[in-house]
């Protein structure tokens, strides 16, 4: 099995190319599809379910998801080598969340350090750690979101207590296998109070290592998938915070660690 | 200590009034220089051309009203209203005089014209009838030739009409000489010679021509001396009057010698840059690589602290105003090919020594944050990347980038040099590279490139092959088979490279045509002593005397083609989707997309053509009711429904520019198409033909003739500008567009190749976004791109640009090859800009 990792099939529904707010130089980010965690404001709803179904954009019907194998992906990853070349930018896993489909973003991420790119991943790490354990020989980089510390109010908004979340924050960031970071959508009515955001921070400057904590400002950009696939948005008539409200909560986070703090990925 | 100083400097008060004087009002055309040349001429009959011409330059310069305005500290103005043109009639002048009402009003590059100018011009227009480069070049081309120009297949309109231009001058020799010791250089060439030289009578005439030209600009500059002097001594306040007196002691010694200051080195180059322009009617003559003449008179005053960088910046950008100041007036159709008031003088920093070694200076940086602080057109400002290049200038630029304003276009040296040598250039002469007008390089004060020489529209041929060289119902390229008969993507694709063929030659017929004309009519003696080896072989530049000759005609419409190739290959002969027959008839009819009053004329004439044929006599007045049955015919519905089905088809199918192998093959094919053929022909200078692959802007005029096309453009739109993807298609963003356009073979097309971006601003935010930015361009010149040129600007910008013009007079986009103000382009020209692909990145 070890040899055929090319061959690993996976479930993905997109493939952008030079992205370059997320993680290191430029990067190509892969969409893996699935998800644990069901976000009232997620931004990809159409990544949540693994099942491949359609979604109307303007107007017209598109099948989201396809299977491919890890070669397949890494074709159109490795088309822009040259740009990570000169920037030390590379593969990036995001989803749904990747952990879904570990094996397969094991084995990506596998392929991507073969290659001699850098790696990436945006994750929340709902997930045995045992999962997460045999990707991080292959990473580089771990964006991990945690959205709040209260583990009922954290399943009131994303369907999942944050236990094992936690615990999977301290292991990681623990394992000195890679480069740890907490990201923190921050989302009006759920985790934005100054209160909610300094027990973030807390947190994360309990941990044995973290080199950023990046407060992500929430938007509505989503929004219209929610109408093409058929369901409700749940949060209606939320407006994305203004930027001086954003450096408030900077201000919040770094009154209690001595973590860099940055707005935005 | 560092090599070079980085940090921006400030911007002085006096350069926003100077900007604020220069576009009070719309630019005006004067008619002093046309009743100049016009009684000189009138005096010199019988008389050799070339010292006809410098009699005339010399009266001229001895004549022509002169003006300061207001504070500033450069001098040296063509026309007494800001931004105004001269006329130049011994190039042409009847299309102005048909337009003498309409220029005002037009939609390009429109021009003020009082009714005395129109009095004056009047006078001494018909003087020239029968008497222009124009009329010559027309004597001199084929019918065959007339006929593929009547039918829009390619236009030589720009050198036509005009000058050539489109050179960079020996800028260091009369900053290091002065004009006197170049007239010194001419008088000893001139000792050294006998009267019974094989050459002596064109040479000891083209050097004497010299000699009075020289002394024409150094008396020219000395009226401005006298002119400051004598403001000077109304002035009341002093710090003016100290200035205006510096300015008459600058103008009273250069250009005649050397400079002695950063100021006079400032002066002197502007009176070069200037009374080029009064020479000839010639755009894109180029200030080249002003850092690396220009830092040795800055350094030599900063060590003898004689200048501070502030005024050493403010100076600079004074330059960049006069630059501004300059304006020509192009006849309405070349006015929408050249759109935005251009002039096209490029001015190129960073790069290397002749050397090898980098060459960034403390200049390099200031030329890049003048542009940020006049904040104009002009100069075309580009920088030259190499590996080497220092990262902070990179930055620098990036931030110039990032403020919109489409500027500076960055050229790849790892690209150009080899190019360059494969064109018979040294090492250390392609080294020393400098870029012309849009994106042509060339060797400086070396080169006569006739750059700009054609557009030549790719897409027309294609439509050729469809209609087996009839257009309009006429024949006018050769009869290739039948589509409808052909069995093989090869027959077809065979087909295209002899219309492609047949079309190239004629196009070279016309280009040299007009150059013999040039040569015989109007060759330029001042223009000439600044450029070896005119001197050493007594020859104009137009006469074949620069060291190195070329002609670059830009063919354009790659991305169009190669889609279009693709498409034919796959739905009509691999896939059998469609036959050639219903493919024919869908590009006939537009796709089903609705036929414009063009369309239905075209096709109308097709019909009347045939009716003629068949011996039926159709009358002028039978005409407007054959368009209006075509444009209300209505096809039978499963007739329509089925053109849309193939529009669609070919719609789904892979495009260029999304870093797609297969496809992005077609395109490298297509362009090969036009560049091979080309750089087999010669020019009358003795030089090589080199391709181009870039528009300016006529893809929007040229596509606006052309008819909807096998990859599912529409009639009458604009074609693919540059090596660019067609608006649209690119889909997987820039560093796929990147690697797309890297296919292609830019090194063959040593005459330059342009690739488009536009950019939302949010992908260049911050550092980091500058840093990714400078990386992206640095990977797409790791695999041998030539040049990339960028508009950050967001579209809900644009869009209210162009509801509210009045808020945007300063709003700076990038247009092909240089920068123009948005709301002076035409409407088609905006939406052809707002169209483009918007790059953005991902969240």
């Amino acid at each position: 099995m070890a040899d055929n990792y090319l061959q690993t099939k996976g479930r993905i529904f997109d493939i952008q190319r030079y992205s370059i707010h997320d993680g290191n130089g430029i990067r190509t980010i892969v969409f893996l599809k699935g998800c644990f965690l069901r976000c009232r404001w997620c931004c990809n709803p159409e990544s949540q379910r693994y099942d491949i179904e359609t979604m109307i954009v303007q107007g017209k019907e598109k099948v989201i998801g396809r299977d491919v194998t890890v070669q397949e992906v890494m074709e159109t990853v490795l088309k822009d080598r040259p740009y990570y070349r000169r920037t030390g930018g590379g593969l990036t896993l995001s989803g749904g969340e990747m952990l879904f489909q570990w094996e397969f973003a094991r084995d990506l991420l596998r392929a991507a350090r073969e290659a001699g790119i850098t790696t990436a991943v945006e994750s929340t790490a709902f997930s045995d750690y045992s999962h997460i354990e045999e990707l991080l020989p292959y990473l580089d980089q771990y964006l991990m979101d945690i959205k709040h510390i209260d583990s009922a109010k954290h399943k009131e908004f994303t369907g999942v207590p944050n236990e094992k979340i936690l615990e999977n924050a301290r292991k990681i960031s623990g394992s000195g296998l890679t480069e740890y970071s907490v990201r923190v959508p921050t989302i009006p009515g759920f985790n934005d109070t100054p209160e909610e955001i300094r027990a973030i921070a807390r947190f994360a400057e309990q941990l044995p290592s973290v080199k950023r904590i990046h407060l992500l400002p929430y938007h509505r950009l989503g929004q219209d998938k929610y109408d093409g696939l058929g369901r409700k948005y749940t949060l209606e008539g939320i407006a994305p915070p203004p930027a001086a409200k954003m450096q408030m909560r900077k201000k919040a986070a770094e009154s209690v660690t001595r973590i860099e703090v940055v707005i935005g990925g | 200590m560092d090599k070079y100083y980085a940090a921006e400097l400030p911007k002085s008060e006096r350069i926003t009034r100077l900007v604020s004087h220069l576009y009070a009002k719309m630019p005006e055309i004067e008619s002093a220089r046309a009743r100049l040349i016009t009684e000189s001429y009138r005096s010199t009959e019988g008389k050799p051309m070339v010292m006809r011409r410098a009699l005339a330059f010399s009266h001229i310069l001895k004549n022509l009203p002169i003006i300061i305005r207001p504070e500033e500290l450069i001098v040296g103005s063509t026309t007494i209203a800001p931004r105004g043109c001269q006329t130049y009639p011994e190039f042409s002048w009847e299309w102005l005089q048909a337009e003498f009402d309409t220029v005002e009003t037009r939609e390009a590059d429109p021009f003020y014209i009082s009714e005395q100018t129109k009095q004056e011009l009047r006078e001494v227009n018909p003087y020239w009838k029968g008497k222009t480069s124009s009329e010559l070049a027309d004597a001199y081309m084929t019918p065959e030739t007339h006929k593929a120009i009547e039918h829009n297949i390619f236009t030589t309109g720009n050198y036509y009409y005009n000058g050539i231009g489109h050179y960079t001058c020996q800028y260091d020799k009369v900053l290091n000489i002065g004009l006197r010791g170049i007239m010194n250089e001419a008088a000893s060439e001139l000792a050294g010679m006998r009267p019974g030289d094989g050459n002596y009578a064109r040479k000891a005439t083209m050097l004497q021509a010299v000699i009075i030209s020289c002394q024409a600009v150094i008396d020219y500059a000395k009226r401005y001396s006298e002119l400051a002097a004598a403001e000077a001594q109304k002035e009341q306040n002093p710090a003016r009057r100290a200035e205006l007196l510096t300015i008459s002691a600058n103008c009273a010694n250069v250009p005649g010698n050397p400079a002695g200051s950063f100021w006079e080195a400032c002066q002197s180059m502007w009176f070069i840059q200037q009374v080029l322009q009064i020479e000839s009617s010639g755009h894109s003559i180029s200030p080249g690589r002003f850092d690396q003449y220009m830092y040795p008179f800055f350094k030599k005053d900063l060590e003898a602290q004689r200048i501070t960088r502030e005024f050493g910046q403010e100076l600079i950008d004074c330059i960049w105003v006069k630059l501004n100041d300059l304006n020509k007036c192009r006849d309405a159709a070349s006015a929408k090919g050249f759109a935005g008031y251009s002039l096209f003088q490029n001015l190129i920093v960073g790069g290397q020594t002749e050397e090898g070694m980098d060459a960034t200076n403390d200049i390099s940086f200031m030329c890049i944050t003048a542009s940020k602080h006049v904040f104009l057109p002009m100069p075309s400002l580009s920088i030259r990347v190499w590996n080497g290049s220092p990262h902070d200038l990179l930055i620098h630029a990036a931030s110039l980038t990032r403020t919109g304003i489409g500027l500076p276009a960055y050229y790849n040296d790892e690209a150009i040099i080899p190019a360059m040598m494969d064109r018979g250039c040294s090492l250390r002469e392609a080294r020393n590279y400098s870029i012309i007008g849009c994106v042509e390089p060339q060797v400086p004060g070396k080169t006569d490139g006739w750059h700009d020489a054609a557009f030549f529209n790719m897409c027309r041929p294609l439509e050729l092959v469809f209609s087996s060289g009839m257009d309009l119902g006429e024949q006018i390229s050769v009869r290739t088979k039948d589509v409808e008969e052909m069995t093989s993507y090869e027959e077809f694709f065979e087909a295209y490279q002899q219309q492609m063929n047949y079309m190239i030659e004629l196009l070279v017929n016309s280009d040299n045509s007009i150059d013999a004309a040039h040569a015989q009519l109007t060759p330029n003696p001042f223009e000439s002593c600044l450029i070896d080896d005119c001197m050493k072989r007594g020859l104009c530049l137009e006469e074949g005397g620069a060291h190195y000759n070329f002609t670059g005609p830009q063919g354009f419409g790659i991305a169009n083609v190669g889609n279009a190739l693709y498409a034919v290959k796959k739905l009509v002969f691999d896939e059998h989707k469609v036959s050639m027959k219903e493919m024919k008839k869908a590009l006939k009819f537009n796709f089903a997309q609705g036929l414009d009053a063009a369309g239905a004329t075209a096709l109308a004439t097709e019909t009347i053509r045939q009716m003629e044929a068949e011996g039926r006599r159709v009358t002028d007045s039978e005409v407007p009711a054959v368009v209006a049955s075509i444009m209300q015919a209505q096809l039978p519905e499963a007739e329509k429904q089925r053109m849309v089905e193939i529009w669609e088809m070919i719609k789904a199918l892979p495009k260029f520019g999304n870093d797609e192998a297969e496809v992005d093959e077609f395109a490298r094919e297509a362009a090969y198409c036009y560049s091979r053929p080309i750089e087999k022909y010669r020019n009358p200078r003795g030089g090589q033909y080199q391709a181009g692959m870039y528009p300016v802007s006529a893809n929007v005029p040229l596509g606006a003739q052309t008819g909807a096309t096998p990859d599912g453009r529409l009639a009458h739109t604009p074609v693919a500008d540059g090596v660019s993807p067609y608006v649209g298609t690119d889909v997987n963003g820039p560093t796929a567009a990147c690697n797309s356009v890297a296919k292609l073979d830019h090194m063959i097309n040593s005459n330059g190749t342009l690739f488009n971006m536009k950019f939302h601003p949010s992908a260049l935010t911050g550092e980091k976004g500058l840093d990714n930015f400078v990386s992206m361009i640095r990977g797409f010149f790791d695999q041998k791109g030539f040049h990339m040129q960028f508009n950050v600007v967001d579209r809900n910008t644009l869009l209210d640009a162009q509801k509210h013009p009045e808020n945007y007079r300063h709003l700076v986009v990038r247009v092909a090859g240089y920068s123009a103000l948005f709301t002076t382009l035409s409407r088609s020209l905006q939406d052809d800009i707002i169209s483009r692909t918007e790059q953005t990145t991902t969240e």
